[in-house]
């Protein structure tokens, strides 16, 4: 059977099923399953220490991450066996939480790297350098990013808002099937913050779906989840609506951290 | 940057076997006898047709390389070389020099064609508007075409062959030639003043600044032909010439000795910036083949304030032995080197640079990047010296390589002197990896591997890159992708 089924009228965009990971012999995902549908936000909460990056790396393909077992379904694909540049041009986009410098290399030059790799992957033309600059400057605008900040090269001296801005500005080019948030609000001031959440809800689509993986409720006052997925010790112990985000926020981790025990 | 797709775009296209420029034009040759003798030496001088002076420079030269022994110290290693088993002079076969391209060789032109030459006396015949650039192209080891001649003499500066030179202003060419890099320098130095074939040679008089860049593209061709290239560029008083070198050679399976001389003179106020973009055969992938370059690259900033500056981009060849640079004995006067050296494969480079301050206030930058993939070993070996007198001299090193794999090396040996208390030299130097970090980045945004490392890479040569001109910084950015082929997997 497919596994994507039809879940109610929602189509399911990402499936995780029983996936157990570890890292040199530390299991940090054990036997995790998660779905997430086309058109949701999905926050994954979780205290330190229970997985949350390493299932966007996982997600992502990140190399060093031994898979034991399980799978994960894009669009009813497994994408296990693929390398991260396949995943990325099937649509998975990881926000990292801490963006990696690349010195020489400057941003515009990689966005435009980036850009047109994905585009010659589905088959279209590379972007005229005016079709690239015009989206490249309406999509910095709406995330105050300024023309000079993309002229320096790639996360090099960037403050940590100027990192996340960026990583989010990628993602409204590169338009992703699944973007995935890795403590995107870490190292934000409460300007910032906004600035990062609305750029993110100005992507929100009935095609597209996001899992916004957090440690505070804060960044999910202005991303409003559709679900809320605790982790802990490596597997998800509670799913329900926003009214979750809440709980957590007054009562802390602690009652998951045992229950997952 | 859009040349990086099409970068990407050949290293696809090309296999270390299968070199671009691997092929052989059928041209006969005009040979000296296989071996090296004082008949050899003669014959050479003979065929040139040149005066006595010169023909006895060389026999001194000759005969002082019988005495010398190649230079051990460079971390490179190679089979002996036989001397008596290459040739030292070829020059394509055809009657009197040609006045224009009808009369060239049409194998030749194809030959061009096939590298991409611009020899824009076509263009310019055909009417089309180019950026100026003077080709004086020499096949193997006779120039055959010089274009944009008019021109140049019009505002006074001389750029011909070497040979032409030597016939038509002996003069400065006897004033000048190994003035900067003497016969007796080194054994290669000393065997190349001895057998010396052809090359350029430009004079910028006093206060010209140069209308065009010149450009020189050299090849070697015929099959055991060792290359021994002399160039000569004097920048007059208060003048300036930009120069810029670039090379590719046919594919070959014996090893290809080359051994040029490059001497630069700059008087008071006057500058010279030559650049050179290397892409000679590598070898193939078990390392067998490829051109052996022994080069010696010497500038002499003679006149006050004035300037010379240096600018490489190396990755061809199987061993590499060239430290091009400067003696400061003007007052005032600055060198710079800007080097990126790529080695893959089995590829040997040990290069550098030298900057002797002697003349007071004198100043020196060296930006050297290092890029070391495959089994390569990539060693910069650089010298900075700041003599009794030459005090204020400063000096700024930065000397980075990048490894890429597990079984590639980069080793950085600079010599430091100073000789009086107020010279100021700074050295820094660093090694890093391509980082997991940095790729997986790159390929999580849908960059291939081969992509992800060409960007990683020419983002870390980048501060060289831009000291190139223009044209030549594309051509660069190509050949460096191309050169990394094969080195991610």
């Amino acid at each position: 059977m497919s596994p994507s089924a039809k879940n109610g009228d929602r189509r399911r965009m990402l499936e995780i099923r029983n996936l157990s990971v570890s890292v040199q012999d530390k299991v940090i995902l054990d036997g995790l399953s998660l779905n997430v549908n086309a058109g949701e936000v999905a926050a994954i909460m979780g205290p330190n220490g229970s997985g949350k990056s390493t299932l966007a790396y996982v997600i992502a393909g990140k190399p060093g991450y031994e898979v034991a077992s399980g799978e994960i379904f894009l669009d009813g694909e497994n994408v296990l066996a693929l390398e991260p540049n396949e995943r990325a041009l099937r649509g998975v986009f990881l926000a990292f939480q801490y963006p990696t410098e690349i010195p020489g290399v400057g941003a515009m030059t990689f966005l435009k790297a980036a850009l047109n790799a994905q585009r010659r992957a589905r088959g279209e033309s590379d972007l005229t350098t005016p079709d690239f600059m015009r989206r490249v400057r309406e999509a910095a605008q709406a995330l105050k990013i300024d023309q000079e900040m993309l002229r320096r090269p790639l996360n090099v001296g960037f403050s940590g808002g100027e990192k996340k801005r960026f990583e989010v500005l990628q993602m409204a080019l590169l338009a992703p099937r699944v973007g995935i948030l890795d403590e995107t609000d870490s190292g934000l001031d409460i300007d910032a913050l906004r600035i990062v959440a609305h750029g993110v809800n100005a992507l929100r689509a009935p095609d597209r779906a996001f899992l916004v993986i957090t440690h505070y409720q804060r960044l999910l006052d202005h991303i409003k989840p559709d679900v809320v997925h605790v982790m802990a010790k490596g597997r998800i112990v509670a799913t329900g609506g926003p009214e979750l985000a809440l709980e957590l926020e007054r009562d802390g981790y602690r009652d998951y951290a045992e229950e997952a025990a | 940057m859009a040349a990086d797709q099409e970068t990407v775009d050949r290293v696809r296209s090309i296999d270390v076997d299968a070199y671009k420029y691997g092929f052989v034009s059928p041209i006969e040759s005009d040979m000296a006898p296989k071996g090296l003798s004082e008949d050899t030496v003669r014959f050479i001088s003979m065929k040139k047709e040149e005066p006595e002076w010169l023909l006895e420079w060389r026999l001194e030269a000759f005969r002082r390389w019988l005495t010398m022994d190649e230079p051990k110290w460079a971390r490179v290693s190679y089979p002996p070389i036989d001397y008596q088993d290459i040739y030292y002079f070829a020059a394509p076969k055809s009657s009197p020099a040609p006045r224009s391209l009808d009369e060239v060789d049409p194998e030749l032109l194809r030959t061009y064609a096939k590298l991409g030459i611009p020899l824009v006396e076509q263009e310019i015949l055909a009417g089309v508007e180019r950026p100026r650039v003077a080709v004086d192209a020499v096949f193997d080891s006779v120039s055959i075409a010089t274009t944009f001649k008019a021109e140049l003499a019009r505002a006074g500066v001389i750029f011909c062959s070497f040979s032409e030179a030597v016939q038509k202003h002996p003069e400065l060419v006897r004033r000048y030639l190994g003035s900067v890099v003497p016969p007796t320098d080194n054994f290669y130095a000393t065997l190349n003043s001895a057998v010396f074939s052809d090359g350029s040679f430009v004079y910028v008089p006093p206060g010209v600044r140069c209308p065009m860049e010149l450009s020189t593209y050299f090849r070697i061709n015929e099959k055991n032909t060792g290359q021994f290239e002399r160039t000569l560029i004097i920048a007059d008083k208060g003048s300036y010439v930009s120069y810029l070198e670039g090379c590719t050679a046919p594919k070959r399976d014996e090893n290809q000795l080359h051994a040029a001389v490059v001497e630069l003179i700059t008087l008071d106020d006057a500058e010279i910036k030559y650049s050179t973009v290397q892409n000679w055969y590598p070898g193939d992938a078990q390392g067998r083949g490829g051109i052996y370059n022994f080069v010696t690259k010497r500038g002499d900033c003679r006149g006050a304030r004035s300037k010379i500056s240096w600018t490489q981009v190396e990755t061809g060849s199987a061993i590499t032995w060239k430290y091009p640079s400067c003696i400061l004995r003007g007052e005032a006067s600055r060198g710079e080197f800007y080097s990126i050296a790529i080695s893959n494969g089995h590829q040997q480079v040990d290069s550098g640079t030298k900057m002797i301050h002697l003349g007071r206030n004198t100043t020196s930058r060296i930006i050297s990047k290092g890029v070391a993939a495959g089994k390569s070993q990539n060693t910069y070996r650089g010298q900075v010296s700041a003599h009794r007198l030459a005090t204020g001299a400063r000096n700024f090193t930065n000397c980075d390589s990048l490894l890429i794999g597990q079984d590639c090396g980069a080793h950085t040996v600079p010599y430091i002197e100073a000789k009086n208390s107020s010279a100021v030299i700074e050295h820094e130097a660093t090694t890093s990896k391509v980082s997991e970090e940095q790729m997986f980045y790159c390929l999580q945004r849908g960059l291939s591997a081969e992509e992800a490392t060409a960007l990683i890479v020419n983002g870390f040569v980048r501060d060289v890159l831009q000291q190139l001109p223009m044209e030549f910084a594309v051509e660069a950015q190509k050949l460096i992708s191309i050169s990394l082929e094969g080195s991610v997997g």
